[in-house]
């Protein structure tokens, strides 16, 4: 059997076996089992993944055809190409760890078995997502991830509030797919085909209209707004926190959340000949970027920090498709990866020690108790905070370059946002890990590291957050080792990478001293406030002014509640008034007047021979009276 | 013929067998499957009408003419698939006597011959038959005002039968000597494009009643609502089809010189009801108004498919129309089994089932995503074809109806959250584990939803071959006119 299809399908398997077993297994089977069917398709993954780099050709494995109605013919087909090869080995790579992870995380939960079942579902819907060789496939995967989310966020469904947010990231993320679903609507309109390869051949070969092909840019972005949280359709993600951590950290940071990157670099031949769609995107990311850096600047529920982080996180990657640099999207997409699954494990680890505790004003002093999760949540926020040599500097130097040839202003915002990210990362680190503990007494004595499984995953993704950058090394480091991802990604964006952004090293050195020069910035004041003077966030009720805007989120889900969903609840009310008064109220009135009739039609007969004759005459006369009118008429 | 025969003498022995009857009804009913099954083996999707049983009936003109095209297998796959799960189910209705399960059986017999009439009186008579039964599920095992609610209905549905009645004696009379009702002559007879419209509103009225299109649904909420399940699945499963069916077996093949004029508007009838539906869903309270109104929404987009007539259009609706039924039955066999428990369905009142029943939490959770036409499931590739389709046609059609997928999402989690999920609210009651019965005919559509999700192809190849001749003998006439 094809390589592929074990990948994918393994961890369907796996979902079987724990979904329909595993109520009868021991948690330890359950849990390890799940694993390792993640763990089998990482290791095919890795195999895949060689003999692509070593031929570049991409494999492609047709399984049965789906469906097939006039233009639209759509396989079950799966392919691997590079840019589906890194994705393989992100999805299969972190989704084992964050398994492995799980298995000490859920220890205890009643609903342990249903939670890898549900897991195992993800991976493989999300494989199916970047597998798949058509759009239609693609959609499979969308949908199917969504789904998953749902089910991961409202996990623990007896609290309302979470079955809550898990409504709303579906919902949500359904007005995104329409856009989706309506943008491969116009694809099969005008190519007649769903297949990647022959749909961004006939879009090179200019066949399809540029207003067409704007408009179906803008409506797959929609879809990709739903998915990777961008504005207008950014709430649910921070709401979607309700889910356990190892589900944050796997769904809403490494994985599912930049389905819509990689549909926009899948579809990059598309997107560069619309460049409206293109600046649609850059603004679109340039200010979800600030916004939910803002936010997080005032938030005190140390997963909804990094929710708001992976958000605007998000939106530097749309910035970075934007700009045509779609390497440099790719790029902070792995190590966005690396180091916020790490960032949201630690975060699970000591939620875990602080026995549920979230508020990082009640907690302070983990350092000399938690010592593994110290180290490693400190080399996760240095990488997202852009210390330099470490992952996340070489790709957020490598997106901001991208964007100082093109633009100016945004550059200067970007680098804004990026400093506002080193400064509420800086703060979250110094609030939850260093000064003194501020939890009860309780809370202290039970403080413990956590068990290997879960120091385990956090070991390795440090090392690679620290290390990641290797992968796409800047030129000014020898060109030897340069620009590996990019020359890998050659095949897929090779034609569209726009070659303007090549700076000279003296600009570029200049412009890395500035982000350094925030990054320094940021920890500084960050470190008068918070160590030297041991100011602890305050209250929420003591917040007032900005601050009060900002913790409040500025009033984005208030808005929405106000406008959208009141709207949606009104109509529905004012159509349920309609539909008892008019149409059942209109139906009574019939009924009740057909039964009179009938009521009626039964007294006439009462044998009284009389009567019938005067029935005949009364029928008579109305006879003639029609006929007499009819002859006025003509 | 053995379809219709086979079912109505499991009827009429099950009514007089006492305890039995179930066993005798349900027995029936599974004979009447095998044979659908085994006659769909030998079927050739290419091969037209076929097992053709002709003879006359009654008189010269009226013929017992019955035959199977792609068309028709699918729906008669659909009725003898289902109603088998329907009397399962109903092995738990409170009072269901013998007469419950005859009336059932018997129904089945009925329906095959409305999915399989070649002529239009015989197709009348079936129609009308196949009503009975129901009408009399309704008024006897039904709830509050349900005899009220019945004769409602029973007048609505009878005018729209005698307006179609007149209809086809109108067509009758213009056939060539010697007049016949066979569907052929019925087809082959001209009219003018007035003429059409005319004969064509008797045709239309009584199918859109039974659909229901707006504004022709008003029978609809109650009458689910108050109907026994056994009633509600069987309405809204299987009769409802009977008027989709009518629509491109009957309508658009007889009458296509008014079809420019019926277009528009059974499309704006069926995308206004996909909205309408869908809005007075969210804010419904009891469950079964809630898949009440949810059917008044998916069925309003096979309608406005079926009026693109393209072919994406017509084997988006046939499709649709076999996963519709499917998810309808569980959705109401669903809320039959939470009702039994908690002796209510309404949301406000429920809560916390989950923790009680997994098994029945993950199969219900199935039902309701089929719904939600999620990938994988059923109702994901006739939605994904019948939005195509109104998408070619115009595109401010397929975007409006398109917001389906975004409502649909919100009533079907709305009542999913509100029944399973969360703590009990009110009344703490013991969720008694399912019965050998519920569990069986809530995994077999289960199944069926999934399998179909998986493999739609099946169907559609079974009905591929017949939609296109049915297009052809819509094009050929409707080209002339215009």
């Amino acid at each position: 059997m094809d390589t592929l299809i074990l990948i994918l399908f393994i961890p369907l398997a796996g979902f079987l076996i724990s979904g329909l077993l595993g109520s009868r297994l021991p948690e330890k089977v359950t849990g390890w089992i799940s694993s390792s069917a993640i763990l089998v398709s990482f290791v095919l993954s890795l195999i895949t993944f060689n003999k692509i780099a070593a031929t570049g050709a991409a494999i492609k494995v047709k399984l049965f055809t789906f469906l097939s109605v006039a233009n639209l013919h759509v396989d079950f087909a799966i392919q691997a190409d590079r840019l589906t090869a890194i994705m393989m080995l992100v999805i299969t790579g972190i989704g084992f760890l964050i398994h492995v992870y799980s298995i000490s995380y859920m220890h205890g939960d009643k609903g342990f078995y249903k939670f890898f079942a549900y897991l195992n579902l993800f991976v493989f819907n999300m494989l199916v997502l970047v597998m798949g060789s058509n759009f239609l496939m693609l959609f499979f995967g969308w949908e199917g991830v969504g789904l998953c989310s749902y089910l991961l966020i409202g996990f623990w469904y007896t609290n309302v509030d979470y079955g809550k947010a898990a409504r709303k990231a579906f919902i949500m993320n359904r007005i995104g797919d329409l856009g989706l679903l309506l943008g491969i609507f116009l694809i099969v309109w005008q190519t007649q085909s769903l297949d990647y390869d022959i749909v961004l051949k006939k879009f090179m070969s200019g066949e399809v209209a540029g207003s067409i092909t704007t408009a179906i840019c803008i409506l797959l972005f929609i879809g990709a707004m739903g998915k990777s949280a961008q504005i207008p359709l950014f709430t649910w993600l921070p709401d979607a926190m309700a889910g356990p951590t190892p589900v944050s950290a796997l769904i809403h940071a490494a994985t599912m959340v930049t389905a819509g990157v990689y549909l926009v670099v899948r579809c990059n031949i598309m997107y560069n000949m619309a460049p409206d769609a293109r600046a649609l995107i850059l603004y679109v990311g340039l200010a979800t970027s600030l916004l939910a850096a803002l936010i997080g600047l005032k938030q005190n529920d140390i997963k909804k920090v990094l929710a708001y982080s992976t958000v605007s996180q998000l939106g530097l990657m749309f910035i970075a498709l934007g700009v045509g640099a779609y390497t440099a999207a790719m790029f902070h997409l792995i190590t966005h990866a690396f180091f916020k699954a790490l960032l949201f494990l630690g975060s699970g680890s000591v939620i875990h020690a602080m026995g549920g505790e979230q508020d990082i004003r009640k907690m302070g002093g983990l350092k000399s108790a938690m010592p593994i999760t110290y180290w490693t949540f400190l080399i996760g926020t240095l990488a997202i905070s852009g210390m330099p040599l470490l992952s996340g500097f070489f790709s957020k130097d490598e997106i901001l370059a991208g964007i100082f040839t093109q633009n100016k202003l945004v550059w200067g915002l970007t680098v804004a946002s990026a400093f506002l990210t080193a400064f509420y990362m800086f703060r979250v680190f110094m609030v939850t890990f260093l000064g003194g503990f501020r939890g009860t007494e309780e809370q202290k004595h039970h403080l413990h590291e956590s068990p290997a499984l879960i120091t385990f995953p956090l070991i390795v993704l440090a090392v690679l957050s620290l290390f990641g950058g290797v992968i796409n090394l800047p030129s000014f480091l020898g060109e030897a080792n340069a620009h590996k991802l990019k020359h890998f990604l050659e095949p897929i964006t090779g034609e569209s990478e726009l070659q303007a952004h090549h700076l000279d090293h003296s600009t570029e050195f200049i412009l890395i001293g500035i982000t350094v020069a925030g990054f320094l910035l940021a920890l500084v004041l960050t470190y008068t406030k918070y160590i030297k003077g041991k100011a602890i966030p305050e209250d929420d009720a003591a917040i007032v002014g900005s601050g009060k805007v900002l913790s409040n989120k500025f009033y984005v889900d208030e808005a929405y509640d106000a406008t959208v969903v009141a709207a949606v609840n009104s109509t529905g009310q004012a159509l349920n008034v309609v539909d008892k008064g008019i149409f059942s109220g209109v139906m009574s009135w019939v009924s009740s007047f057909v039964s009179r009739l009938s009521d009626l039609y039964g007294r006439m007969q009462n044998g009284h021979v009389q009567y019938y004759l005067l029935y005949m005459v009364v029928g008579l006369l109305f006879i003639l009276a029609i006929n007499y009118i009819k002859t006025l008429w003509n | 013929m053995e379809l219709i025969v086979i079912p109505i003498i499991a009827g009429l022995i099950a009514a007089w067998s006492g305890k039995l009857s179930k066993w005798i009804a349900f027995g029936g009913s599974l004979v009447a499957l095998a044979f659908i099954l085994i006659k769909t083996q030998t079927f050739n999707p290419d091969g037209g009408f076929q097992f053709v049983f002709d003879k006359p009936w009654f008189s010269a003109g009226m013929h017992f003419h019955t035959a199977i095209d792609g068309l028709s297998l699918v729906l008669l796959l659909l009725t003898n698939i289902l109603v088998p799960v329907i009397i399962l189910s109903s092995f738990g209705q409170k009072n269901a006597n013998a007469t419950l399960f005859a009336l059932v059986v018997g129904m089945q017999g009925a329906l095959n011959g409305v999915f399989m009439s070649m002529d239009g009186l015989m197709f009348y008579i079936f129609w009308e038959l196949a009503l009975i039964p129901v009408y009399f599920i309704c008024a006897l095992w039904g709830e509050g005002d349900a005899f009220k609610t019945t004769i409602r209905f029973f007048v609505y549905t009878f005018i729209g039968s005698l307006a179609m009645l007149a209809s086809l004696i109108y067509l009758y009379s213009k056939t060539p000597d010697p007049s016949s009702f066979s569907y052929a002559a019925l087809v082959s007879v001209k009219l003018s494009v007035k003429e059409a419209i005319w004969v064509g509103a008797g045709l239309l009225l009584a199918f859109a009643v039974k659909i229901p299109l707006l504004p022709l649904h008003g029978w609809q909420p109650e009458t689910y609502t108050q109907a026994p399940a056994t009633g509600s699945m069987l309405l809204s499963a299987i009769m409802l089809k009977m008027g989709l069916y009518g629509l491109i077996r009957w309508f658009l093949p007889l009458v296509p010189e008014a079809v420019h004029f019926y277009q528009p508007i059974i499309i704006s009838a069926g995308v206004i009801g996909v909205l309408y539906g869908a809005f007075i869903a969210i804010r419904q309270n009891d469950m079964k108004k809630v898949v009440a109104y949810s059917s008044l929404s998916h069925v309003g987009l096979i309608a406005a498919g079926f009026g693109v007539i393209s072919y994406t259009g017509l084997q988006g609706g046939v499709i649709q129309m076999f996963s519709h039924g499917v998810n309808v039955a569980g959705l109401f066999l669903a809320i039959s089994i939470i009702e039994r428990r908690a002796l209510t369905r309404n949301l406000d009142a429920l809560g916390g089932i989950a923790k009680q029943s997994k098994v029945f939490a993950a199969l219900f959770l199935i039902m309701v995503l089929a719904s939600t036409a999620v990938p994988f499931t059923n109702g994901f590739p006739g939605e994904l074809l019948l939005l195509k389709s109104l998408f070619e046609y115009k595109v401010v059609w397929g975007v409006l109806a398109g917001i389906t997928i975004i409502l649909c999402a919100v009533y079907m989690l709305r009542m999913y959250q509100f029944s399973m999920l969360g703590e009990e609210t009110g009344g703490k009651y013991l969720f008694r584990p399912l019965d050998w019965h519920e569990t069986t005919a809530l995994v077999v559509l289960v199944g069926l939803a999934l399998f179909f999700g998986i493999f739609p192809q099946y169907i559609l190849d079974i009905s591929g071959p017949s939609i296109k001749k049915l297009m052809e003998l819509i094009a050929d006439t409707a080209e002339v006119v215009s």
